[in-house]
C-alpha cells in the first residue's frame, strides 16, 4: 500500500464556474490502477467524482484520459508508474512556472511539487473533445462523427454468397491490428494534427477506414481511397507524430495505418488535391537520382511534377509555390540559401564515387523483390535456431 | 570520443548552421566525427510510406557504412534517429528479413550485421548525456548561460514511439534536453509545446494546420517566458524559424523567438560566437539571446 495524490481535472456544468484542479489522496497498492485511485476518491470523499468505466480489463474503451499529460486508459495505467512519470517530470522544473497540457508535457497550472514530496498525479478529461462532466468527455461530436465519417461497414458487390463470405487467412493478416480497436477515443485526444485542424477526420476514423480498405471482401476501396485522399482533412492531415501510436492501449497504431491508405493510394496512383502522392513520388525519385535531398527540387516537384515538360502546371501549383515564395526570398536575405544549387531544382550534386549507382541499385532490388505490401514486424526477437537444432534438421 | 557522424540532408541543405555549429561543438567536446559522406538520405517516413524494403535497404546501407568503421553512429536530427529506428527495428526484428535486405547491398561488398560491435544509431543529445556524460560537458563549459531561459523542443521521433526508442533501457530520455539545458548553466522553460508536432511534415500539404502547430508551440514558449527554443531537429528548426514570419500570420499574433539548434547552445556554452556558430542564418532573430548572454535583464 502507497499514498498517491490524485490531481483532477474537475468541471460541474450545472455549478455555472469553470474548470478547477482538485487533489484527493488514495492509498493503494502501487499495481492497482489509475481508475482504481479515481473510485476509490469517489467511494471514500466525493461521490460526485465522474467517470465513465465498466470492464476495468482494458476491454470496454470506457475510461479514456489523460494521465500526466498522456492520453490512455485509466484501467491500464498502473498508479505505481503514474507516480514515476510524475516525479520525473516534475525533477525537470527548474523555472517558470507549469502550465500547458497535452501529450507529454506536464499539464496545466499548480503542478510544480514542493521539495521531498511526491508529485500529484495529473488526471484529466482527454483532449480534443467537449468535456460534459469531470471525465467525462462529449465523444458524439468529435469520435462517432468521425468513425461514421468512413462508412465503417463492408460494401461488397455482387450477390451475397449462400453461407458466408469465405477469405484466406493470410489476406486478413493486413487489417488484424485496426481490427482491434476498442473505440476509447485515446488516439484522437493525443492528435496533434486535430489539435491545429478540429476539422481532421483522425487517427480512429482513418484506422476504421483501413480496417475496410484493406478487407479483401470490400469492393469499394477505391471509391474509400479516392474519398479520404481528396478530403482536405483526410489521410494527408495527418502530420506523422506518433501521438496515437503511443497512446492506443491496443497496439493499433493508427498512424500505421493512415501510412498504409497513402501506400495503397499510391498504388492506385491517387491525384489529391493537396500535392500528398506527388510529394511523395518526388522524394522518392529524388534520392534515387541524388542519394540525399535536393530541398529546391523536392518543392518544384511537389507542388508542379514534371512541370518542365507540361510547361502548364496547374492552379493549385501555381499557389502553392506562390505561397511558400515569401520563405524562399527570407532565406535568401538571411545567407541560408545562398548556393545555387539550393535555389534551382536539379542542381543539387549525386553522392559521390559510384555511392550513387549504389543506392540507384538498392531501388532496383527493392522493385524487383518487394512482395509485401505492408511488412509487420512488431519488434519481436527473432529466435535463431540453436545450432544442434539445425544440425539435428540437417541431418533429417 | 571517436564516431561514424550522419550529417542527414538538411544540415546541407537549407540548415548548413546546424552542421557547422555541429563541428564547432565537437572540436571543443572532443569528439572526433568521421562524416558518412556515401551515405544516403534516411527517407525521413516519407520513403518508408511509399515502400516500406526500400526505406530499410536504404538505411540498412548506411548502418553498414557505419559499422565498416567500427565506431558506433551519431545522427544531429530527430527526423532522422526516428526514420532509422523503424528501419533498424523491422531489420533486427528478423534474420530472413535481414539477409534478404543484406542482399541487396552484397553486390556493394557492405552488410548490416545485428548488434555488431554493440552497433547503435543515437541522436547528438543522447550521446551527450549517455555517453559524453553531462559533468564532462558542466566542465568544459567556459560561458554558463547563466540567467537564458530556454524551452526545449525535442521533435516528435526522438520522443515517439517510445517502445522503438531505447525508453525501456534509457527511460529518462524525453527529459534529456531539460538536463543539458541545466547542465548548460541555463534555465529549462516549462511550455506546453515541448514534445508536440513542429508541424513540418503536412507543410506542403496543409500549411495552414502545420503552420498552426508552429505557431502555437512559439507563442506558448514566448508566454512562458522564453529566450529561446533549442531543438536537436533540423526539420522542427525549419518551421520553427524559418516558417515563423508565415506561422505568426496564422496564429494571428507577433512571435520573433530565437530558435537554436542543439549544437549552438552547447557550442555557446562553450565559448563559441554567435556568428561562428551560424545564428546569423536564423530567420527569427537571436540578438535577444546574445544579449542575456550578455547580462540583459528579462523583461518584466
Amino acid at each position: 500500500m502507497a499514498e498517491y495524490t490524485l490531481k483532477v481535472r474537475r468541471y460541474q456544468p450545472e455549478s455555472g464556474e469553470g474548470a478547477y484542479w482538485e487533489e484527493f489522496k488514495v492509498e493503494l497498492d502501487p499495481s492497482l490502477s489509475v481508475l482504481d485511485g479515481l473510485l476509490q476518491a469517489k467511494d471514500r470523499d466525493d461521490g460526485s467524482l465522474s467517470v465513465r468505466c465498466s470492464c476495468r480489463a482494458a476491454i470496454c474503451g470506457s475510461c479514456g484520459m489523460k494521465i500526466n499529460g498522456q492520453s490512455g486508459l485509466g484501467c491500464k495505467t498502473q498508479i505505481g508508474e503514474a507516480q514515476d512519470l510524475a516525479d520525473k517530470r516534475a525533477s525537470t522544473h527548474s523555472a517558470a512556472p507549469g502550465r500547458g497540457s497535452d501529450d507529454g508535457s506536464i499539464s496545466d497550472s499548480p503542478g510544480v511539487a514542493e521539495a521531498e514530496e511526491a508529485a500529484p498525479i495529473l488526471v484529466e478529461p482527454m483532449g480534443n473533445m467537449p468535456v460534459i462532466k469531470d471525465l467525462i468527455t462529449d465523444m458524439e461530436s468529435t469520435h462517432w462523427t468521425k468513425i461514421r465519417r468512413v462508412t465503417p461497414w463492408l460494401l461488397p458487390h455482387g450477390e451475397p454468397p449462400e453461407r458466408e463470405y469465405v477469405v484466406e487467412p493470410e489476406s486478413m493478416i493486413d487489417i488484424t491490428q485496426s481490427m482491434a480497436c476498442i473505440q476509447c477515443g485515446a488516439c484522437v485526444s493525443s492528435c496533434l494534427s486535430m489539435e491545429a485542424d478540429p476539422d481532421f477526420i483522425g487517427p480512429a476514423a482513418l484506422a476504421k477506414a483501413y480496417r475496410f480498405v484493406g478487407d479483401p471482401r470490400d469492393a469499394e476501396t477505391k471509391e474509400r481511397l479516392h474519398d479520404l485522399a481528396e478530403d482536405p482533412h483526410g489521410i494527408y492531415d495527418c502530420t506523422h507524430c506518433f501521438s496515437c501510436v503511443d497512446a492506443c492501449p491496443k497496439g493499433v497504431a493508427p498512424m500505421d495505418q493512415i501510412m498504409r491508405l497513402r501506400r495503397k493510394a499510391g498504388e492506385d496512383e491517387i491525384e489529391d488535391p493537396h500535392n500528398g502522392h506527388n510529394h511523395e513520388m518526388a522524394f522518392v525519385k529524388i534520392i534515387e537520382q541524388k542519394g540525399t535531398l535536393d530541398e529546391a527540387l523536392l518543392q518544384q516537384e511537389s507542388y508542379a511534377p514534371g512541370v518542365k515538360g507540361k510547361l502548364k502546371p496547374t492552379r493549385g501549383a501555381i499557389e502553392g509555390l506562390g505561397k511558400s515564395l515569401p520563405t524562399v526570398l527570407r532565406a535568401i536575405k538571411s545567407g541560408k540559401a545562398r548556393s545555387l544549387a539550393k535555389l534551382i531544382p536539379g542542381i543539387h550534386p549525386k553522392l559521390p564515387g559510384g555511392a550513387q549507382d549504389e543506392v540507384k541499385a538498392i531501388y532496383r532490388h527493392a522493385r524487383e523483390h518487394n512482395e509485401e505490401f505492408n511488412i509487420y514486424i512488431q519488434g519481436e526477437e527473432d529466435v535463431e535456431p540453436e545450432p544442434d537444432e539445425t544440425e539435428a534438421e540437417e541431418k533429417v | 570520443m571517436k564516431l561514424a557522424y550522419w550529417p542527414g540532408c538538411v544540415s546541407r541543405g537549407f540548415t548548413t548552421e546546424l552542421h557547422g555549429s555541429m563541428a564547432f561543438s565537437a572540436e571543443k567536446l572532443g569528439i572526433e566525427l568521421v562524416e558518412l559522406d556515401r551515405a544516403n538520405c534516411c527517407g525521413a517516413g516519407v520513403i518508408a510510406e511509399h515502400n516500406q524494403e526500400l526505406a530499410d535497404t536504404l538505411n540498412a546501407r548506411t548502418f553498414a557504412l557505419a559499422q565498416q568503421t567500427g565506431l558506433a553512429m551519431m545522427n544531429i536530427c530527430s527526423t532522422c534517429q526516428g526514420a532509422q529506428s523503424e528501419c533498424q527495428q523491422r531489420l533486427d526484428a528478423d534474420s530472413a528479413y535481414r539477409a534478404h535486405i543484406n542482399e541487396a547491398l552484397s553486390g556493394q561488398g557492405l552488410e548490416y550485421i545485428k548488434g555488431k560491435d554493440g552497433f547503435e544509431n543515437k541522436n547528438f543529445l543522447w550521446v551527450l548525456v549517455e555517453d559524453y556524460g553531462l559533468d564532462q560537458l558542466a566542465s568544459k563549459v567556459v560561458r554558463p548561460l547563466s540567467g537564458l531561459r530556454v524551452g526545449p523542443f525535442y521533435g516528435c521521433y526522438v520522443v515517439r514511439p517510445k517502445d522503438r526508442l531505447g525508453y525501456e533501457q534509457h527511460p529518462d530520455r524525453d527529459i534529456y534536453l531539460e538536463k543539458t539545458i541545466e547542465a548548460l548553466g541555463g534555465e529549462v522553460v516549462e511550455y506546453d509545446g515541448a514534445r508536440k508536432c513542429c508541424g513540418f511534415p503536412v507543410i506542403t500539404m496543409n500549411r495552414e494546420t502545420s503552420l498552426r502547430q508552429a505557431g502555437t508551440h512559439v507563442g506558448d514558449a514566448i508566454d512562458a517566458g522564453a529566450d529561446c527554443l533549442v531543438t536537436p531537429c533540423p526539420l522542427c528548426h525549419l518551421n520553427l524559424d524559418m516558417q515563423q514570419p508565415d506561422a505568426a500570420k496564422i496564429v494571428n499574433r507577433d512571435l520573433d523567438l530565437a530558435v537554436l539548434h542543439l549544437p549552438q547552445l552547447v557550442g555557446l556554452a562553450l565559448g563559441g560566437e554567435p556568428k561562428q556558430l551560424g545564428m546569423s542564418k536564423h530567420i527569427a532573430s537571436t540578438k535577444w539571446v546574445e544579449e542575456r548572454l550578455a547580462g540583459a535583464a528579462a523583461p518584466a
